[in-house]
């Protein structure tokens, strides 16, 4: 029996999708592969990380995660300047999480003033990401596009329910969107359709199947991830043909397992060493399904899964 | 699974005996060809049809199972190549190395806490599965007191790891009754190695320095008639490893590549100088097809997020995940502490429990069974429905344990609450807050009067 290597030929390819302003870019998407295949496919673009700031202190981070910020986290443009200074951050990701109305319930002008200080603080692309209240997310963006015109933000999420308020005017501004969808192939899809018959150009569309930490659900945005990958790259479905984002962090930091310390838990181990890693193989876990974006949180979880990329590129 | 229904059918008695639980032989071939069916259901075979029969409906990644008893490992057995497909079947064990040049008190205090890293999810037991005993003292008889050792302390299964097949012949002698995994057959020893795992009828791993070598040394075995093999193709970079775990999976599978038909042994151990670095090639082979994942430390802050990792990608994507219908208390409750009700999906369970917890607040947690379907799903298939809700209610013994009757609901039920309070009259139904982040916030504030 000789062996030989069974290779798939894959007949689609993933949208190369320019983020940022002029002079600033980062490109993603261009996979003619499933992820890191590159025995028998290219993958032009290594994914990236984008580093997560918020628009007011954190009430609820363990100390672990807290503790690279302790001196910015009152000031959001100074935090985000310390992501791109210190920790090298490729991209910043903005949650506006204080405009929930069951949170603080900031105002969308608030909000869009605080997004324009950040804009202004830093170069290098943005993400922007409401706080996933259809009503309110629509008013949000709406004024966040506006003050940062020309900024080319990628905002988010957009979904079924306000898609038009939101894709209208971002068109306007040209800004990226992130489409988001509930851990749905066929939705993720549609979607996309919708925002194709509004005039939302391909090349300004990122999509967002949703996120789960480990252990708490990651295996089905895992699945959905791979599946997305596989419609596109095999079957040529040209909608789901898009860069996918993950907002992962976010749902790490607030499960248990990351805020149980050593003491209480001995068979847990060191609870900070233990934070890192349940951020950094979420993100490994989403990396071999398919995510070009990542939006993460601990510097030291960004240095390691950044090391892996490389090690799984070169 | 190379044969078609027809096929198998030639082989069985014909006599339409029914005894097989389907009426005609013809039914259960075509049974046995699409998977649901088992041959032994007929009793009529002689042992040549049930092995050619065997080895066709095999899955074509072989299991392989590694120590006995209680824990004995199952590896293999892989159907698919991607796990939203049907759903992976054996999850990664992961195993601790343990070298004859450590010290004896090191060798201890590792040992001690790879038996004591057990953990418990949804009912799962969750640890690390194998110790891999190597040699790298050169001394015969160090190896074979480690070995010894190791069996003394732990019932875990063995990799005994020794290039000199004498010493690992010795030393495998000494345990064959626990079913170790011998390492390794190379292209040089693979005959006398073969016939020592022939012997010992132990699982045998074949090592070479890549695929091509690999699946030459693995044929030559399977033609000395060697069944348990698990493959080492050699490679130690993230990236070469990630390439030759997906060839040998994918020729197993779409080429029915017998050589290549065999869970497999991977060693993020040597590809890192540390151990958070190796714990991230450790979650890359757990996705991508690593079984036996050998780890130079067994630490709870690396090992437990490989073993949720683990559990998350092995699971069946068919069934959700379910926890049992019962009274969870969180934190020290009394009989003033509040009650809330929500579904028995895990991750519903699991979000809850946490934010309960977090929150301090001393809570009883009622969990319906909702078949394992979140809130809104449970609730739009009638599993969520006030009847059925208010008849857990009453049966669950929750009355007993609080004065008051205050059940929170979750918010976003809201629309059952008076339906609710209409099945159950003594109780006043309060709604919780849509998302499980706002319940620490919501119970801070809660009050029993
Ligand atoms: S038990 Fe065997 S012989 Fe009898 S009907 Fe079934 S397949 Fe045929």
């Amino acid at each position: 029996m000789t062996f030989e290597v069974p290779k798939v030929s894959y007949t689609g390819k993933i949208r190369e999708i320019p983020l940022g302003r002029e002079g600033n870019t980062v490109i993603v998407g261009g996979e003619s592969c499933y992820p890191f295949h590159l025995f028998e496919g290219e993958m032009p673009h290594p994914p990236k990380i984008a580093m997560e700031v918020y628009d007011s202190e954190p009430e609820d981070w363990p100390d672990t995660a807290l503790e690279p910020f302790a001196d910015v986290i009152k000031d959001t443009a100074a935090w985000a300047r310390k992501c791109v200074d210190t920790y090298g951050a490729e991209m910043i990701a903005l949650q506006l999480a204080s405009t929930d109305p069951n949170d603080k319930d900031i105002s969308a002008d608030e909000a869009a003033k605080i997004t324009k200080e950040v804009s202004d603080a830093v170069d290098v692309p943005m993400i922007v990401l409401g706080c996933g209240n259809v009503e309110k997310d629509t008013d949000v963006l709406k004024a966040v596009c506006e003050v940062c015109e020309g900024r080319d933000l990628i905002i988010g999420p957009v979904v079924e329910g306000n898609y038009r308020a939101i894709g209208a005017t971002a068109i306007g501004y040209k800004h990226t969107v992130v489409a988001s969808t509930p851990i749905d192939i066929n939705l993720a899809k549609q979607l996309n359709i919708l925002l194709g018959n509004l005039n939302v150009p391909d090349e300004k569309i990122i999509i967002d199947p949703s996120t789960g930490a480990l252990g708490y659900g990651l295996e089905y945005c895992y699945s959905v991830m791979e599946r997305i990958r596989m419609a596109a790259l095999i079957q040529e479905d040209e909608r789901l043909q898009f860069p996918i984002i993950s907002n992962l962090a976010r749902e790490v930091w607030k499960t248990k397992e990351v805020k149980v310390p050593e003491s209480e838990a001995p068979l847990l181990g060191d609870m900070k060493k233990r934070g890192i890693l349940i951020e950094a193989l979420t993100a490994q876990c989403v990396l071999l399904a398919g995510a070009d974006i990542l939006v993460m949180r601990h510097p030291e979880a960004i240095s390691l899964v950044k090391e892996s990329i490389k090690d799984l590129m070169t | 699974m190379g044969l078609s229904g027809i096929e198998i059918f030639k082989k069985l008695p014909k006599t339409n005996c029914g005894k097989c639980g389907v009426p005609t032989c013809l039914a259960f071939a075509m049974k046995l060809a699409t998977g649901q069916a088992e041959l032994d259901a007929c009793p009529d075979l002689s042992e040549d049809v049930k092995e050619e029969l065997g080895e066709a409906s095999a899955p074509p990644v072989r299991s392989v199972v590694i120590g006995t008893g209680e824990r004995a490992v199952k590896l293999g057995g892989e159907t698919v190549l991607f796990r939203h497909e049907k759903r992976f079947e054996n999850p990664p064990a992961f195993t601790l190395l343990l070298s004859d040049n450590m010290d004896e008190a090191e060798i201890t205090a590792r040992l001690k806490k790879f038996n004591d890293t057990v953990y418990e999810r949804v009912g799962v037991v969750l640890r690390p599965e194998l110790v891999a005993v190597k040699a790298e003292s050169g001394d015969a008889s160090k190896f074979g007191a480690l070995v010894e050792k190791v069996c003394n302390e732990t019932d875990a299964g063995l990799v005994l790891m020794n290039e000199d097949a004498d010493a690992l012949s010795q030393a495998a002698r000494s345990c064959s009754n626990r079913k170790p995994l011998l390492y390794a057959a190379d292209k040089n020893n693979f005959e006398s190695m073969g016939n020592l795992a022939k012997e010992l009828s132990c699982p045998l791993a074949v090592k070479a320095v890549n695929l091509e070598e690999l699946s030459e040394v693995s044929e030559k075995l399977i033609a000395m008639g060697l069944k348990d093999l698990v493959l080492d193709s050699g490679a130690r970079t993230a990236k070469k490893a990630l390439e030759d775990q997906i060839i040998i999976r994918r020729a197993a599978l779409l080429k029915k590549f017998k050589p290549f038909g065999f869970p497999t042994i991977v060693f993020p151990c040597e590809m890192a100088d540390n151990l958070i670095k190796e714990t991230m090639i450790a979650c890359q082979m757990t996705a991508k097809y690593g079984s036996v994942i050998v780890m130079s430390e067994i630490e709870g802050h690396s090992v437990f997020p490989l073993l949720l990792a683990s559990m998350n990608i092995f699971t069946d994507p068919q069934r959700p995940m379910a926890v049992d219908q019962k009274i969870y208390e969180i934190g020290a409750t009394n009989e003033n502490s509040p009650v809330l009700i929500t579904g028995n999906f895990s991750l519903t369970y699991f979000i809850v429990s946490g934010e309960v917890d977090a929150s301090r607040v001393p809570s009883y947690l009622l969990i319906k069974d909702t078949e394992g379907l979140s809130v809104l799903t449970a609730w739009a298939a009638g599993k969520f429905a006030a009847d059925t809700v208010a008849t857990f209610v009453k049966k669950s013994g929750i009355e007993k344990k609080v004065k008051h009757r205050k059940l929170v609901i979750p918010g976003y039920l809201a629309t059952i609450s008076g339906e609710l309070e209409e099945e159950l009259p003594d109780w006043e139904i309060l709604i919780g807050p849509r998302e499980a982040s706002h319940l620490p916030a919501y119970l801070k504030q809660w009050s029993a009067d």
